[in-house]
């Protein structure tokens, strides 16, 4: 067991060889039932949100996640921080397993461990006055009563509000202020990781950079690792120092961030980044775009093989029946497709297979590719 | 940050000039400031409210009245003596035993004497006194055990919400009279353990009962909605305990809800309390109470119609008021309501 953690703690570039690994993902699944029965209830199926998932998140990292809707982005996540029950699989933070953990073992990991919502008006308690909400994490972090508003204060004016906001009801802020009030929330337990989901999808545009460059400036000043889950790429872009493309519940690419944009390997991606919109619409136009057609398939009955493969482009009999490895090429760059994009003969001759790839994925690498 | 300022600048109404760290901002409007502000141009809840309260007011000033100007107790019955009438004086009870009818008076039998002799009038607000208190009573034992396990078997779902949802349809699947004559009964006769058919308390423990479930299956519902909320899965992920999340995130949610419900259960307690103990599975004779004055008044109708007329009105109103303020106050809670701050 323990060689294989060494080979999933791949060191991808010089900056991650120097970190420490806070978070480990191990082989992760999260099957939801479906169930059916007048009386008893019989499990006729699963969904399939998160199908064998593994991944290392470095200290002080930025992770971004991207997939389309319903990939599985936001279960992976809610699973990570338990709120959610893995089916399989395991988790460790700071090494110790917090899969199957007690809520009384998990209190101290989840002050290290914070999440921050993706609708900030429904993750905010609307009964409840912003001194009551940043409260109850200060008190759990175990901060005297009497200190609990000064810090609340600091902690709202940490994010660019008014100690005086502490008196107000959520139902009295915009949309980019109650998100800050998220994140203070988050910070108040004084983490060392935040789980962000979406956390800018639900703002203006404008605001979105505001509560972004809150985030960057937040990441310094307190040596802050995230998970970034988005389905922006620009946004996603912007602040990941790598990124994980999803796909119906599974790994796609893992990719340094830049390189992902640059040189995409998966078709997948390639589709994802050619979705993005360029604001002037001549240059819009002129794109050569392989665009993806369908919708993703239903996550009961995934598909065979490369969970891509119904609307891949580049798809053959190969993707139909194995299901591709995660294959680690130069640079710590991981991609699932037997088929890959945009690297050399010699890149894929040199390439291996990844520990982290899914148990029941296919042995081979990829071959060198004519087209 | 000049930027941020203009987010909050904009969303208080205040120009950024005036918004200064020195500047103290008034604290927030609370969702309940906002539904007095609504309640408080509802004039005909108000009145009705009002009404409630001067009914509530007579009924407690009830032994003042017997003692102090009508000078008779709820209990005592004078069937030879006399009263006078307009100038003329008149038999309480007449020599076929029809009480006197109201003399107008408020010294002396206000509102008539009933089948044996006894003060109408004091006995009305000895019976209202009575009323309320089981309504009051049965109202909170509803609101209660309703909470508790509405709110149980919607946060925790699973078997628990299999063996509370069951237990609620068992008592709900009986009319509320019925089930309430029969529990009434059984308590009358075999008593339960404290509870004896003397003390008013048994008849509130009754009536509070039958109500549970018809409390308990919307909060129960609200729960379970409320549950799937992202402050909840926020506040599971700090770490708080189950029993916390349900008193500190998910009550305080259900406030309004409770709040409404109040009003709803208090009329039915009391109009349930008459009626049950109209059918004898109620208040036990000698405790006054409008279910015992109709009761009571039944057999001298056609000659002495106030007996049952008086507390008859009384019950009326006492509902009617209470329907009406209840429901004014559900239109100022009603969450789907349009805000309106500031204009009054």
């Amino acid at each position: 067991m323990s060689g294989e953690d060494a080979a999933l703690r791949v060191p991808a570039s010089a900056a991650e060889t120097n970190g420490t690994a806070l978070l480990e993902v191990e082989h992760l699944r999260v099957l939801f039932p479906i169930k059916q029965g007048l009386l008893i209830d019989r499990t006729i199926g699963h969904v399939h949100a998160v199908d064998d998932v593994s991944f290392v998140l470095h200290e002080g990292e930025t992770l971004g996640i991207v997939g389309e809707s319903g990939c599985g982005k936001t279960t992976l996540i809610r699973a990570l921080v338990r709120l959610t029950h893995a089916t399989a699989g395991a988790i460790r933070f700071r090494g110790a397993d917090i899969t199957a953990a007690s809520q009384k073992q998990l209190r101290p990991v989840r002050r290290e461990m914070q999440m921050v919502f993706q609708d900030p008006q429904a993750s905010l308690n609307p009964r409840k006055r912003i001194s009551q909400i940043l409260g109850s994490p200060l008190r759990l972090r175990g901060v005297p009563r009497a200190q609990t508003e000064g810090r609340a204060r600091d902690l709202l004016t940490r994010v660019g509000m008014y100690g005086e906001h502490l008196n107000r009801f959520p139902h009295e802020f915009s949309g980019g202020q109650r998100q800050r009030i998220g994140i203070a929330r988050a910070l108040a337990v004084d983490p060392k990781l935040i789980l962000l989901d979406e956390p800018v999808s639900a703002l203006d545009v404008s605001i979105q950079a505001q509560v972004i460059n809150l985030l960057e400036e937040l990441q310094g000043e307190f040596q802050l690792s995230y998970i970034f889950v988005a389905h922006d790429l620009s946004v996603v872009r912007h602040v990941s120092d790598r990124i994980i493309v999803m796909y119906l519940g599974k790994l796609m690419e893992v990719s340094p961030a830049r390189e992902l944009y640059e040189k995409p390997i998966h078709p997948y991606t390639t589709a994802l980044l050619a979705s993005i919109p360029i604001p002037d619409p001549k240059e819009n136009r002129k794109r050569d775009r392989p665009l993806v057609g369908g919708e993703p398939p239903n996550p009961v009955n995934p598909p065979s093989g490369c969970r891509f493969h119904p609307r891949c482009p580049r798809a053959t009999a190969i993707c139909r029946e194995v299901e591709p490895p995660l294959t680690e090429y130069a640079g710590g760059h991981l991609a699932a497709c037997h088929h890959p994009q945009n690297v050399s003969a010699e890149e894929i001759a040199a390439s291996r297979r990844s520990a982290a790839s899914p148990l029941a994925a296919g042995e081979e690498t990829p071959a060198a590719d004519p087209a | 940050m000049a930027s941020l300022r203009d987010e909050a600048a904009f969303d208080t109404g205040i120009t950024a000039e005036i918004l200064d760290d020195t500047v103290e901002l008034p604290p927030g409007v609370g969702p309940y400031r906002l539904a007095w502000r609504r309640l408080r141009r509802n004039r005909v809840a108000l009145a009705f409210g009002l009404i409630f309260l001067l009914i509530v007011v007579l009924c407690l000033l009830a032994p003042i009245y017997s003692q102090d100007i009508a000078h008779i107790s709820p209990d005592y019955g004078n069937p030879t003596g006399t009263v006078k009438v307009g100038g003329k004086t008149e038999d309480i009870l007449n020599a076929v035993g029809i009480p006197v009818g109201p003399t107008w008076n408020f010294t002396h039998y206000f509102l008539g004497a009933d089948e044996e002799g006894r003060d109408v009038a004091v006995r009305l607000l000895y019976g209202g006194r009575n009323s309320l208190e089981i309504g009051l009573v049965a109202t909170l034992i509803t609101m209660a055990l309703a909470i508790i396990a509405g709110t149980l078997a919607g946060y925790l779902r699973g078997i628990t919400d299999g063996i509370i949802s069951r237990v609620l349809d068992i008592i709900w699947a009986y009319p509320a009279v019925l089930l309430g004559i029969v529990l009434g009964t059984v308590i009358e006769i075999r008593g339960l353990g404290p509870f004896h058919s003397t003390t008013l308390l048994s008849t509130a423990l009754v009536v509070g009962f039958v109500y549970v479930p018809y409390v308990a299956k919307p909060i129960r519902a609200q729960v379970l909605a409320l549950r799937e909320r992202e402050f909840i899965d926020a506040a599971r992920q700090l770490g708080l305990s189950p029993l916390r999340i349900m008193t500190f995130e998910i009550l305080p949610n259900l406030a309004s809800t409770i709040i409404v419900f109040i009003p709803l259960v208090l009329a039915n307690a009391i109009l349930n309390e008459a009626a049950l103990t109209f059918l004898g599975a109620g208040v036990q004779p000698p405790n006054a109470s409008w279910g015992t004055m109709i009761s009571d008044g039944i057999s001298t109708i056609p000659e002495a119609f106030h007996n049952v007329l008086v507390p008859g009105i009384m019950l009326v109103l006492t509902v009617l008021s209470i329907n009406v303020f209840g429901d004014g106050l559900r239109d100022a809670l009603d969450p789907r309501a349009r805000i309106r701050i500031g204009k009054e």
